[in-house]
């Protein structure tokens, strides 16, 4: 695997890897998805994708309010509140003073 | 009198039950042993005496009253550190959740309280239950109690050797590809994957959540059924949790089993299977056909594919699932970030690469991969397929016969280090369990001999899905005493 692509593969999983843990992983990414042709082997013509273990159904729920988390615990491990939301860095431009 | 720790499940709780035995004696005594051992074997990540005898000390009060007590009658348990007991740190393994205290418990743990279990303490584990060896612990690696140098397999390797070693009678593990079975084999206590939808995930954190299953360790089959029983049932705030009745394991398993037939999947017997591994599981099936048991092949033609299926499937959920952590909400947050530019996304990337470890992020990366565009219907949805292969050679089977009985693993305990710097090799010895959690059914781990060097060997049962007491049946005809697979040295 090429080093820019295992680049554009971290950075679409929002992980800062050093240049080494690229090299490492893309090394084991080549080599497990080398393991994993051995899939190519296997008919799957009219095979329904099974996405879980069992047949889901979707499940209702009437629309009532119920108690969930006060915000206090809801903040209790947050790394950085102002003790009423979460902080996060600046998103949107300021405009000039 | 055998000391407490040596003591099987049905004695326990026969005087627990006649009053013979308190739970804060119990406790007291699960306690220094944990005191005694943990430095050696890093089994536990935390404990917490004074809650365990609080709790302990309420069983005793209203049993002294004569009020009624909850089925586990204050027997010590262990909870695998991915299970949310609010208040109680809950790590998961990793540097990432290191200082996270959950506001909330898990569905499990209301569960083990409503039902009288005595919780000690939080139980090592691979990091995000990912690994097969409990080496990837952000707390240090466990140690396997029948010979320190090796590994007590993974990912739920603290919950199989603080059973092994006499620290708490029973613990609760999660199986996400073999991850109670496996450990269970290597340290020679019995382990169960139940049914997916059998047993609430609600409060379990998340690793791939269309195969992970909470389930218990034992020393017996007893105490496996038991705790199953405390467990499992409907719970409405996880929608795969299936509302069907829980049987009474823990009386079932006993009664005996006419006409069992039992499959042997040839597969299982080719390259890679250890010899003594082989001849200890082809002794186990013999068990249980003297026991009256009919033997007979069965065809899993796609089993040679559920390794590959699994690890594509596997990172792919979660690579999703946990891209909630991400420094804001909860869990590691960076110190050092470019708040100027790409702020939030600076820190998204360093808060991440700071807090998981080297193989949570090898499955991130390779799970984000497999869902990419271009790749997904190469990688992602040709897994999926393929898992229903897998599923459909399960159905057939078991039009057949009734459980399916093979090896747990190809081998007893690798050494500690031995696999960790080739994750395909570490993968590979997954590969007899990996099948029942893409295909959804239960399967258990029962001791069934030693190797030569004196490393305990699982027999594996797999069942049709919801078949939880014909396996927990079959299983109590395959188990040996002790004696048999002879005593853990540091027990």
């Amino acid at each position: 695997m090429e080093i820019d692509e295992i680049r554009k593969v971290a950075s679409l999983a929002r992980l800062e890897l050093s240049d080494q843990e690229l090299q490492t992983y893309g090394q084991n990414l080549t080599e497990i998805l080398g393991y994993v042709e051995v899939l190519n082997e296997v008919d799957i013509e009219d095979a329904l994708p099974m996405p879980h273990a069992v047949d889901l159904q979707n499940v209702f729920r009437t629309d009532e309010r119920c108690l969930s988390l006060d915000r206090e615990a809801a903040l209790s491990n947050a790394p950085k509140t102002d003790g009423q939301f979460f902080q996060v860095p600046q998103i949107l431009e300021q405009k000039d003073a | 009198m055998p000391e407490l720790h040596e003591q099987s499940t049905d004695s326990l709780l026969a005087s627990l039950q006649a009053g013979d035995l308190a739970s804060r004696t119990l406790t007291t005594a699960c306690l220094a042993r944990i005191d005694q051992l943990n430095s050696k074997l890093n089994a536990f990540i935390s404990v917490d005496a004074d809650a365990a005898l609080a709790q302990a000390d309420s069983v005793d009060t209203r049993r002294a009253a004569g009020e009624a007590i909850g089925m586990l009658q204050g027997l010590p348990v262990g909870i695998k550190d991915n299970m949310c007991q609010a208040g109680v740190a809950t790590t998961c393994g990793s540097r990432m959740l290191n200082n996270y205290r959950p506001p909330y418990s898990a569905h499990v743990v209301e569960r083990l309280n409503a039902e009288d279990g005595v919780i000690v303490g939080k139980l090592n584990m691979d990091e995000f239950a990912m690994g097969s060896s409990t080496e990837t612990s952000a707390s240090g690696a466990t140690r396997n109690p029948w010979d320190t140098d090796h590994s007590p397999g993974g990912s739920s390797g603290g919950a199989a050797a603080a059973v092994a070693a006499g620290m708490v009678p029973l613990a609760l593990g999660s199986d996400t590809g073999g991850s109670i079975r496996q450990p269970a084999s290597f340290c020679g206590v019995v382990g169960m994957k139940p049914t997916y939808g059998r047993v609430s995930r609600f409060g379990l954190v998340a690793f791939a959540s269309s195969l992970d299953q909470i389930g218990p360790f034992a020393k017996d089959v007893h105490g496996a059924a038991l705790l199953l029983q405390a467990i499992a049932g409907h719970d409405t705030r996880d929608t795969t949790s299936v509302d069907s009745d829980v049987a009474n394991y823990s009386v079932q398993h006993r009664q005996s089993l006419e006409g069992l037939r039992i499959g042997i999947v040839d597969e299982h017997y080719g390259e890679g299977l250890d010899d003594e591994v082989e001849t200890a599981v082809r002794s186990g099936i013999a068990r249980l056909e003297s026991a009256g048991a009919t033997v007979r092949s069965v065809k899993l033609s796609h089993a040679k594919y559920s390794v590959a299926t699994y690890y594509l499937i596997a990172p792919s959920e979660a690579s999703s699932n946990l891209a909630r952590y991400d420094g804001i909400h909860y869990g590691h947050r960076t110190e050092n970030f470019d708040s100027k530019n790409d702020g939030l996304l600076d820190l998204y990337r360093r808060s991440r690469g700071e807090g998981f470890g080297a193989e949570v992020k090898r499955r991130i990366m390779l799970g984000t991969y497999a869902l990419s565009s271009g790749y997904y219907d190469a990688y992602y949805l040709k897994a999926l397929k393929v898992r229903r292969r897998i599923r459909e050679d399960f159905d057939k089977a078991f039009s057949d016969v009734d459980v399916i009985a093979g090896p747990v693993a190809p081998t007893a305990a690798f050494r500690i280090g031995e696999k960790m710097n080739d994750p395909l090799a570490m993968y590979l010895s997954d590969i007899y369990t990996i099948g029942a959690n893409l295909a959804g059914i239960p399967g258990i781990s029962v001791p069934c001999g030693l190797t030569s060097a004196g490393l305990p060997i699982g027999l594996q049962l797999q069942a049709p899905a919801f078949s939880e007491t014909t396996l927990l049946q079959a299983a109590a005809m395959a188990e040996t005493s002790g004696e048999t697979i002879g005593a853990c040295p540091v027990a």
